[in-house]
């Protein structure tokens, strides 16, 4: 029986959801930067026109908000790093695919050690 | 009289090429720089102490009267918005058909670009963490409206 093509490093497989995913999570991160360049900018204004906004940002709607701009962070720059590697290190395209998985593992960890933190802070519970 | 006729590989353009070159190089460049400076900057404002609960117009005064945040800000505000800039002008060259409108957005994009690297830096610069008549409880400790 033919097996399935494993795929080339950009087409199918990891090698192409990680091209999409980087992609998304760039955008995404571009967009949020557009708006906090904006909102910093307040401290210009008056400590009051500040504190109304960056208060937007611990409500829960906004407070879940930030845990996947995180989540993309954390995505985007480690496989970053990936691509980076794959292109300069003489066997990063040998190791494209374990490089994904040891992204996903290190931004999984990363997250999880973040995440119980800010859902304490945004929702008061008061547990760390 | 003699016919040049140009080479059928050569690139359309050798400064077009080159400036794609070093737009490739940038990405790597910054995002090396930007792992540092973005984690950095999440795990102070995001993690530590009381994450995005404390953060408000004194904890800004705190960070920004020390000159390290304040270089620290600088960097990563003109190496991100140039890098996501120029990651913007890959998917509008990729996903436009019409050469017009790539280049619209592009300039739309750069001038964006342009806009918030001037405001962001002018913020840092100018800004005082200590405004007269501003209410002196919402200052840093150390203003002497306190
Ligand atoms: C929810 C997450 C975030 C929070 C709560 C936050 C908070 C802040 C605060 C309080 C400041 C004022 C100065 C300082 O504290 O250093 C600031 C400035 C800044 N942040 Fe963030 N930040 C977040 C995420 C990000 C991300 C993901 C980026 C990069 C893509 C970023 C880029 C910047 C830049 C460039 C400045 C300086 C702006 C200026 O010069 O006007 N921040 N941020
Ligand atoms: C945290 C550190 C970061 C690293 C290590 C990193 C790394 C990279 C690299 C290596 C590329 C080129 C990918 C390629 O040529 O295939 C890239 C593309 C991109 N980055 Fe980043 N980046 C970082 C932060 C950011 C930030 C803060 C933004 C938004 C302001 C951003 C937005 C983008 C976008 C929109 C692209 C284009 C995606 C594409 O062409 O598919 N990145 N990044």
């Amino acid at each position: 029986m033919p097996s399935m093509p494993a795929g080339t490093l950009y087409r199918g497989k990891v090698g192409m959801w990680s091209w999409v995913l980087h992609r998304i999570t760039g955008v995404a991160i571009f967009f949020f930067l557009l708006v906090h360049v904006l909102d910093t900018a307040l401290v210009r204004l008056s400590p009051e026109a500040y504190n109304a906004v960056i208060g937007t940002y611990k409500t829960p709607l906004i407070g879940l908000a930030e845990l996947g701009l995180v989540a993309a962070i954390l995505f985007h720059a480690l496989n970053g790093l990936r691509v980076i590697l794959i292109d300069f290190w003489r066997k990063g395209v040998k190791y494209q695919n374990v490089m994904f998985w040891i992204v996903i593992g290190i931004a999984a960890a990363l997250f999880l050690g973040f995440a119980p933190r800010h859902l304490d802070h945004v929702f008061n519970l008061g547990l760390f | 009289m003699s016919v040049v006729i140009e080479q059928p590989r050569s690139p359309r353009s050798r400064k077009r090429a080159n400036l794609e070159k070093y737009g490739w190089m940038y990405m790597r460049a910054s995002g090396v720089v930007l792992v540092v400076l973005i984690f950095g900057h999440l795990f102070v404002n995001l993690f530590l102490g009381e994450g995005i609960k404390a953060i408000d117009f004194a904890f800004v005064g705190g960070k920004w009267s020390d000159p390290f945040w304040k270089v620290w800000d600088l960097l990563m505000l003109w190496l991100a918005l140039i890098h996501g800039t120029n990651g913007m002008r890959t998917l509008v060259n990729d996903y436009t058909s019409k050469p017009k409108i790539a280049k619209t957005l592009n300039i739309s994009l750069w001038a964006i670009c342009a806009v918030l690297v001037t405001l962001g830096t002018l913020v840092i610069f100018t800004f005082d963490p200590c405004p007269a008549g501003a209410a002196a409880e919402l200052l840093p400790s150390f203003c002497s409206a306190k």
